[in-house]
C-alpha cells in the first residue's frame, strides 16, 4: 500500500505542474486581454494568401 | 436618384459621384484607403463588417514632432537602434475588421513585422524596422488607412504603469489550494473507518496544512493589512471579522492535527478566501479603454513647432517651451501654453476651458490661454508662461486633486460590520462563559467554532458581487463607472449640478432663428455660395442648416476679418456678419450669438444661434425635481436664461458666470452644509467641480476620446436616463440589505451548532459555500431583474 506514496508525489507534481503553467502564462499577460484573441482565432479562413508578385505589396512606402 | 452609402466608411455618398471599383465612396479620402486595401490584397477588411473604415484625416505637419528624437524614444517600449516597439492608442479600433486590418499592417508595408491589437484597450503593439521606416511614417501610415494615433502628453510620462496582477496570481493559489484540500479531506467526511485510511490520515491531514500556508499568507494577505489598518484607526471594517475568522480556523485546525484530534477545517479555509477574492475580481470590473484619471495632460500635444529666430522651424517637446518662445499653431492644433497672438487669424475654440460654446476671433496682440484649440489657419504666437504656470494647468495644483475620495468614506459593508462583529464577539464570550460553567472541556471548542461558523463571508460577498454586476449592467447601458463605491456615492445623492454647454446642451447643433423680411430663392441661394466660402465656425454652423440649394460660383468674394463676408454675384451683393458691418445701426445689446444679412446695401435680418438642448432634457428635469435640489452652474454669460427659466422646472437655480474655481467653491460649500452632491459637467473647466463632487459625472458624445478625471463616464445619447441609473443605484442598495438578511440567517443556522458544541468539518464544509454561492445567486438574479428595467 506504500504505492500511495508514489500516487500522491505523482498527482501533486502533476498539479504543480498546472500551476506552474498557469503562473507563467498570467505572466505573459495572456489574462490581460480577454476580448481580442477570441475574434483573432476566427480570423485563419481570412489570411491573405502570399503573393508571387512582390512588388505590388511594396508599393506603398 | 439612388441611394449610396460609402463603401468605406458608411456616409452618404449619394452627390459624391466617387465610383472606383463599382463601389461608391463619399470623399477621395475613403476611396484612397480602398485602393491601398485592394493593391494589397486587403479587401478581406470589407467582408468582415460593413463600411467599418474611418475618412483619413489632413495631418499635413500635424506630426512633425516625431522627428525630435528625444520625444521618439520617449514613447517607444523597445529600441536597439533597428528595431522598434511602440503600443498606440487607436480611438477608431471597434470591430474585428480593424483588429484584422491592423494585425496584417506588415502586408501593406513589408518594414513592420508584427503588430497585436488589444481590443480592450484599443491599442496596437507595433514591431517595425526603424531603419526603413519612422515612426513619423508609421503614423502617417496609420493615418493613410484611417486609423489615426492619438498621442498626447500622457504618453511622455517617464513611468510606464505596471499592470497589477497580484490578485490573479492569489486566486490561482487559493483555487489551486482548494481543489486539492477537497480531495484531500474528502475519505474524512464519509468517517470510514477503513484501515489503510486511518493509516494515511496524518500525510493527508500534513499535505493539508502545508496548502494553506500560503493561502493564508499570502493569498488571504490584504484582509489581514486591511483589517489592522481599520483597527489602528479604530474602525471595525468588515476585513476584521473575516480575518479573525480566517486566523482562528487557520489555528484551530493546525493545532487539531497537531494534537491530532480531529482534521481540521483547512477545506472551509481555503475554499473561503477562494470565494472572497472571487469576490474581489468580480468587483474589479474595469473599462480599460476609458480613463477616469485624465488631466491635461491628456488633451495636450507632447510636441509643438518652435520658430527659431533665423525663421527655422523645429519641433520641440511641450514642457521644454520657455518664456518669450515664437510659436506656429496649426488648424485644429491646441495652444498648450499662455501666449500673446502675433500673426494670423485666430479662431480660438475654448468650449474645454471655459464652457463658452462659440469659438472667440482674436486679433493679434490679444492674449491667449492655454487648452484653447486654433480652428482656422496657422497662427504664430509668443509665449507668455511655461506649462505649468498657465492659467488653464494651475487648476490642478488645487488640493482636491490629491484627496482620494473612496477612502473617506464609509461603504455599507463597512457600516454593518460595526455591529456584527461587537455582536458576534458578545455571543462568543456569553456561550464560551457558559460552557466554562457547565461543560469547560467544550469551552475553547465553542469559542473558536463561533468565530469560524461566523465569519462573515456572505455578508463581504453581498456587495462586491451586486455592485460588480450593476457595473457590468451599466456598463451595456452605456453609464460607466470608475468602481463599485460610486454606485453607493450615487444612492445618497440629493444634489445634483449640471454645467450648462455640452452637458446639457449638444455640441453637435445649434438652433438658429431667422427674423427680418423673407429672403427671395435667388437671395437665400446667393447666402448660401457665400456662406460656402468662409471657415468661420458661425459660417460653418449657418450653412449647415441652410436647406439643400445649388451653389452657383460667385463673382466676388471677401472675406472682412472680425467683421463678416462679403459676396457678389450677378446684380446682387450680399453681405453676412456683425451689425456694423452691414450696416446696421439700431442693434439692441444682446447676449446671443447673432449674425446679421443684408443684400445691396438693404438690411434683411438677423439669425440668432440658440443653444440646442439634449433631447428629453425638461422631462429628465421634471422627474429629477421630486427628489433633488437643481442646480444649473454656467462658464457661460447669461444670453440663455430665459430659455432655460421656460424650460425647466421653477426652483431649478441657475448661475452663470461661473469661472471653474467658483464652481469647485460652490460645491465645496454646499457639502460643508450636508448635501450630497452630484456634477455633471464635460470640460476641462469642471474637472475641479468634479472632482469636489461626491460623484463627478463626464458626459461624453464619444466616450473614446475627451473626458476629464470623473468618478463615472455617461455617454451623451444616455442623459436622458439618468434618473433611472440613479434609480438602479438606490435598488443596489436594498438588494444588498437583502442579501444582508439572508446571509444573517445562515449565519444563526451555523451559530446554534457552534453554541451547543455540534459543528463538524463536514457541516462547516458545506455551510459556508452554501451561504456564499446562494448569496452570489440571490444578488445576481435580482441585479439583472432590477436592470432589465433600463431601456
Amino acid at each position: 500500500m506504500s504505492v500511495i506514496y508514489i500516487m500522491l508525489t505523482v498527482s501533486i507534481i502533476v498539479a504543480i505542474i498546472f500551476f506552474v503553467a498557469f503562473i507563467f502564462a498570467v505572466k505573459n499577460g495572456q489574462f490581460d486581454d480577454s476580448y481580442t484573441p477570441s475574434v483573432r482565432m476566427l480570423f485563419e479562413d481570412e489570411l491573405v494568401k502570399e503573393k508571387s508578385n512582390k512588388s505590388i505589396l511594396t508599393k506603398k512606402d | 436618384m439612388e441611394h449610396h452609402t460609402c463603401f468605406h466608411c458608411g456616409l452618404d455618398a449619394t452627390n459624391s459621384e466617387i465610383i472606383f471599383d463599382e463601389k461608391s465612396f463619399c470623399c477621395n479620402g475613403c476611396k484612397t484607403v480602398y485602393e491601398i486595401f485592394s493593391e494589397n490584397d486587403l479587401t478581406c477588411y470589407y467582408d468582415l463588417q460593413q463600411a467599418p473604415g474611418s475618412t483619413p484625416k489632413e495631418i499635413e505637419g500635424k506630426y512633425n514632432f516625431l522627428d525630435n528624437e528625444k520625444i521618439v524614444e520617449k514613447l517607444l517600449e523597445f529600441n536597439d537602434g533597428k528595431t522598434q516597439i511602440i503600443t498606440l492608442y487607436i480611438p477608431h479600433i471597434h470591430c474585428s475588421s480593424c483588429i484584422w486590418v491592423l494585425e496584417n499592417l506588415s502586408k501593406i508595408h513589408p518594414s513592420v513585422s508584427f503588430s497585436m491589437v488589444n481590443f480592450g484597450k484599443k491599442n496596437v503593439r507595433i514591431t517595425y524596422n526603424s531603419e526603413t521606416l519612422s515612426l513619423k511614417n508609421l503614423v502617417i501610415l496609420l493615418n493613410s488607412i484611417g486609423y489615426e494615433p492619438f498621442i498626447s502628453l500622457d504618453d511622455y510620462s517617464p513611468s510606464k504603469k505596471i499592470i497589477d496582477r497580484s490578485l490573479i496570481y492569489k486566486l490561482g493559489f487559493a483555487g489551486f489550494a482548494f481543489g486539492n484540500v477537497m480531495f484531500l479531506s474528502f475519505p474524512e467526511y464519509f468517517e470510514v473507518n477503513e484501515f489503510w485510511l486511518e493509516q494515511y490520515k496524518p500525510l493527508f491531514r500534513w499535505l493539508m496544512f502545508s496548502y494553506s500556508i500560503p493561502v493564508v499568507f499570502y493569498s488571504a494577505q490584504e484582509y489581514f493589512i486591511s483589517a489592522y489598518k481599520g483597527l489602528r484607526s479604530k474602525i471595525l471594517n468588515i476585513d476584521v471579522p473575516i480575518a479573525l475568522g480566517i486566523l482562528v480556523l487557520f489555528i484551530r485546525s493546525s493545532l487539531e492535527i497537531i494534537y491530532d484530534i480531529g482534521p481540521g477545517f483547512f477545506d472551509s479555509l481555503t475554499g473561503l478566501i477562494f470565494f472572497l477574492l472571487l469576490g474581489r475580481l468580480f468587483q474589479q470590473k474595469t473599462y480599460s479603454f476609458l480613463s477616469f484619471e485624465r488631466d491635461y495632460k491628456s488633451y495636450f500635444p507632447i510636441g509643438i513647432t518652435k520658430i527659431l529666430p533665423n525663421g527655422k522651424e523645429e519641433s520641440v517637446q511641450v514642457y521644454d517651451i520657455e518664456k518669450g518662445d515664437r510659436l506656429l499653431i496649426r488648424n485644429e492644433e491646441l495652444i498648450p501654453v499662455d501666449c500673446i497672438l502675433i500673426k494670423g487669424k485666430a479662431h480660438i475654440d475654448y468650449s474645454f476651458v471655459t464652457g463658452e460654446a462659440k469659438a472667440v476671433t482674436k486679433k493679434s496682440g490679444d492674449k491667449l490661454f492655454a487648452g484653447g484649440k486654433q480652428l482656422h489657419g496657422i497662427i504664430e504666437v509668443d509665449v507668455l508662461k511655461s506649462v505649468e504656470q498657465s492659467y488653464l494647468t494651475q487648476l490642478w495644483s488645487n488640493d482636491v486633486f490629491k484627496t482620494d475620495k473612496e477612502e473617506s468614506f464609509t461603504s455599507i459593508t463597512n457600516s454593518i460590520s460595526k455591529y456584527f462583529t461587537i455582536a458576534i464577539l458578545s455571543i462568543a464570550i456569553i456561550s464560551t462563559s457558559f460552557w466554562l460553567f457547565t461543560e469547560s472541556s467544550k469551552a475553547l471548542n465553542v469559542f473558536t467554532a463561533i468565530l469560524i461558523i461566523a465569519c462573515p463571508c456572505a455578508l463581504a460577498l453581498s456587495a462586491p458581487f451586486t455592485f460588480g454586476n450593476i457595473l457590468r449592467i451599466l456598463g451595456t447601458k452605456k453609464f460607466y463607472l470608475k468602481n463599485a463605491s460610486v454606485i453607493e456615492q450615487l444612492a445618497k445623492i440629493d444634489t445634483i449640478i449640471f454645467d450648462k454647454t455640452g452637458t446639457i446642451t449638444s455640441n453637435k447643433n445649434s438652433n438658429i432663428n431667422y427674423e427680418g423680411t423673407n429672403l427671395s430663392d435667388e437671395e437665400a441661394l446667393i447666402l448660401k455660395s457665400t456662406l460656402r466660402g468662409s471657415n468661420h465656425p458661425l459660417s460653418r454652423a449657418l450653412y449647415e442648416l441652410l436647406n439643400d440649394h445649388n451653389i452657383v460660383s460667385l463673382d466676388n468674394y471677401q472675406e472682412y476679418i472680425g467683421q463678416g463676408i462679403a459676396g457678389q454675384y450677378k446684380e446682387t451683393q450680399i453681405k453676412i456678419g456683425s451689425a456694423p458691418f452691414v450696416g446696421y445701426t439700431n442693434e439692441n445689446t444682446s447676449l446671443n450669438t447673432i449674425v446679421h444679412v443684408s443684400t445691396n446695401n438693404t438690411y434683411r435680418g438677423k439669425f440668432t444661434f440658440y443653444n440646442a438642448y439634449r433631447k428629453g432634457l425638461s422631462h429628465l428635469f421634471n422627474k429629477l425635481k421630486k427628489e433633488f435640489d437643481l442646480v444649473i452652474l454656467s462658464g457661460d454669460n447669461e444670453g440663455e436664461k430665459e430659455n432655460l427659466t421656460k424650460l425647466l422646472p421653477g426652483k431649478t437655480k441657475l448661475l452663470f458666470n461661473q469661472k471653474p474655481e467658483d464652481k469647485l467653491e460652490y460645491i465645496k460649500y454646499h457639502q460643508s452644509e450636508g448635501a450630497h452632491v452630484l456634477m455633471i459637467g464635460d470640460g476641462l473647466n469642471d474637472a475641479g467641480a468634479l472632482a469636489q463632487s461626491n460623484v463627478g459625472i463626464a458626459i461624453s458624445e464619444n466616450v473614446n476620446v475627451f473626458s476629464p478625471a470623473c468618478d463615472a463616464i455617461l455617454d451623451a445619447s444616455k442623459f436622458n436616463q439618468l434618473d433611472r441609473y440613479i434609480k438602479l443605484s438606490k435598488t443596489a442598495i436594498i438588494i444588498i440589505k437583502w442579501s444582508f438578511a439572508l446571509s444573517f440567517m445562515y449565519n444563526i443556522i451555523g451559530l446554534y451548532f457552534a453554541i451547543t458544541g455540534q459543528l463538524s468539518p463536514v457541516f462547516a464544509a458545506i455551510l459556508m459555500p452554501l451561504s456564499s454561492i446562494s448569496v452570489v445567486v440571490f444578488t445576481t438574479l435580482s441585479t439583472n431583474m432590477a436592470g432589465r428595467k433600463l431601456k
